[in-house]
């Protein structure tokens, strides 16, 4: 909405491969054929994914748009305008991990601007939007991210750091680098969202054993 | 305060199985087709019997909003859509909901949607919660193997189809008109009202838009009844609503709280208390970014329910409060926000485009205190001319925290002006920007 947009070096073609297009198949049985037109914003998601997958770098190219509107029977334009309209949406190559710090009042409250600190201290980065010499890191402001009780938050991809201060942000920013992913949620001693150290309401159901993992 | 018995959303923390076999045993599924049996008209009155407002923030009684879907089809399929596009600063509730209670919201669509009449429901879920989805899709395709969803829905003879689609990173999109027009493929920008989605809604059919929250707690209210609801909290604030406490408090959590309990008791109990104890409290935004803040002379008598907090100028909102104690930089905090709706207008109303950046350059001012003191008049006055002068609600809410900060802190606000003179011994101060002149696509 307010970045500022210019284009990025695109590439000559893009074709979607065997597993996005199970996706876009299955995409599309959710809406009225007439209305196609819906798919637009998943099928954006799908060749984001596909590029990250394919490239390292999950953002959508030109030719990746141009595909998708023929497809949806609709002019190029209206890709590109909901292509840059949400932020979520990557126009330009990012870094192999998307590093997205909620800098909103609760989580600003709550020490935003250390994990912002610690991002630019372990990625070399000096300003949002940049992506760190190695191109592992692209360092992001991004609004609220609703999980404020779990302020502040650290977004990487589409996990959820929670909870993070200074030194767990760089903790987390070496364990990527080294190619493990720490497992996503609060940081510190909590369940979810409910209180650290143990919830206060719903003490009197009797829990049955959980018949899975999380 | 609420006892465990009487709450709706029992897997909160997801302490328990979020997927079908823990839902059946927390009484999710069960007997769905009895409640489907009481007809159409009966589950209506039962939603306005329990006086559910909605829980988004508008507080519209949603009995009565199901009740303006045509009672007849004209040949256009109904449809409900769940907003799950939950972006308002502060807030977090439905989240929880969609991970960890995902087959009370597919049971509770399926209800909803049989008394509007519509067999299909999309839920429109905000980008970022990946995750969220994930659950929910796994719930949605368990349902449909168990026969809970598609034909015969549950054994009610309803035909009912749950599909979800995602959002990507527009908080506008949580306004119901914006968020149809996001689900037809376009650019979130809100519709011109009338026609109203009960008329004209997706794909120009009939249609109802409902939070996650005012959704999921149907199964539960028809399973105990709209007198049982309408038994908790006060006359007109009914029921109970998950809230949420970030901030300065020492146990930020999500809950389920009666409506019209004291909003110090809810901090004390649920927040672990203020930070530093009770007097340090500085003020609490009661309901999400968009309600003016509250100073603490307020927040020591206040109910939390929709109309006390209207009675003292802000409201209930998303009843997902922010807590700031006396070391927060007030101005700073709600500047912040100016920044929030600047970023977030989707540009279609000039008052709001161009009124959302010039209140953020001039909270940025605030903050520094480079401004003169008429100067908070002058912004108070635009913050007027915003207000109610834009398709959507946007607008307004971006003008209200900038109105509740002046109207209880206007002495920091003008102290810092003062200050901000004082350093610079000037009798007043040259209104240049330190970078250059400000345009408004900056």
């Amino acid at each position: 909405m307010n970045t500022p947009w210019k284009p990025a070096e695109q590439p000559s073609s893009f074709t979607f491969d065997a597993d996005s297009e199970r996706e876009i198949e299955e995409v599309l049985t959710k809406y009225p054929v007439a209305r196609k037109a819906s798919a637009v914003m998943p099928l954006l998601y799908i060749a984001q994914r596909q590029m990250g997958r394919q490239t390292g770098s999950a953002w959508i190219p030109l030719v990746a748009m141009d595909d998708i509107a023929a497809r949806l029977d609709i002019a190029a334009i209206r890709v590109y305008e909901v292509a840059s309209f949400y932020t979520m949406f990557n126009t330009q190559p990012i870094g192999r991990y998307h590093l997205q710090v909620c800098t909103t009042t609760p989580c600003w409250l709550r020490g935003s601007d250390d994990v912002t600190s610690a991002c630019k201290k372990a990625t070399g980065i000096s300003t949002f939007g940049e992506t760190s010499q190695d191109g592992l890191f692209t360092l992001t402001q991004v609004e609220c991210l609703g999980a404020c009780s779990n302020a502040p938050i650290l977004q990487v991809d589409d996990d959820f750091y929670e909870d993070m201060d200074g030194p767990r942000t760089e903790a987390l920013i070496a364990a990527l680098r080294v190619g493990q992913y720490p497992k996503p949620g609060p940081s510190i001693d909590r369940a979810g969202s409910a209180p650290e150290g143990g919830r206060k309401t719903l003490l009197e159901t009797t829990a049955p054993a959980p018949s899975g993992a999380e | 305060m609420l006892h465990d018995k009487d709450r709706i959303f029992t897997n909160l923390y997801g302490q328990q199985d979020w997927r079908l076999a823990g839902a059946r045993q927390r009484g999710d599924w069960d007997n769905t087709a009895a409640i489907l049996a009481k007809g159409r008209d009966a589950i209506l009155a039962e939603m306005k019997a329990s006086g559910l407002r909605g829980r988004g923030g508008a507080g519209f009684p949603t009995g009565l909003k199901w009740s303006f879907m045509p009672k007849q089809s004209d040949g256009r399929p109904h449809y409900l859509v769940i907003n799950g596009d939950e972006s308002e600063p502060g807030t977090c509730k439905d989240r929880e909901v969609i991970r960890h209670e995902p087959h009370k919201l597919i049971e509770s669509a399926l209800i909803a949607s049989f008394a509007m009449g519509a067999h299909a429901a999309y839920i429109y879920i905000r980008g970022e919660f990946c995750r969220e989805a994930e659950h929910l899709q796994y719930a949605v395709n368990e349902a449909y193997e168990a026969g809970l969803l598609g034909k015969n829905a549950a054994g009610t003879g309803w035909d009912f189809d749950f599909y979800i689609h995602r959002g990507a990173g527009a908080y506008i999109c949580g306004e119901e008109t914006a968020l149809l027009e996001s689900l037809e493929g376009k650019k979130g920008q809100p519709r011109m009202k009338p026609p109203f989605p009960a008329g004209v809604g997706l794909y120009g059919c009939p249609t109802t838009v409902n939070n996650v929250e005012s959704i999921a707690v149907a199964s539960t209210i028809l399973r105990r009844g709209g007198a049982w609801f309408a038994g908790l909290g006060r006359p007109n604030n009914a029921g109970t609503k998950l809230m949420a406490i970030s901030g300065h408090v020492n146990t930020p959590c999500v809950f389920e709280e009666e409506l019209g309990v004291p909003l110090k008791d809810i901090i004390e109990k649920h927040g672990g208390g203020v930070r530093g104890g009770w007097d340090n409290l500085l003020a609490v935004i009661p309901g999400g970014c968009s309600v003016p803040v509250l100073p603490k002379s307020v927040c020591e008598t206040v109910l939390m329910d929709y109309d006390s907090l209207r009675a003292e100028r802000s409201g209930l909102g998303t009843a997902c409060m922010i807590v700031m104690d006396k070391s927060t930089d007030i101005i700073e905090a709600i500047a912040r926000f100016s920044r929030f709706f600047k970023h977030e207008s989707c540009g279609q109303c000039t008052p709001c485009r161009e009124g959302t950046g010039w209140m953020m350059r001039m909270m940025d001012r605030m903050v520094q205190g480079r401004a003169e003191l008429e100067e908070i008049d002058l912004l108070e006055q635009v913050t007027r001319q915003v207000e109610g002068h834009t398709i959507c609600a946007l607008g307004d809410a971006a003008a209200w925290p900038i109105q509740g900060l002046i109207r209880h802190f206007r002495p920091e606000m003008e102290a810092r002006i003062q200050h901000y003179k004082a350093a610079l011994s000037a009798k007043s101060v040259v209104q240049v920007p330190v970078q250059g002149v400000p345009v408004a696509a900056e």
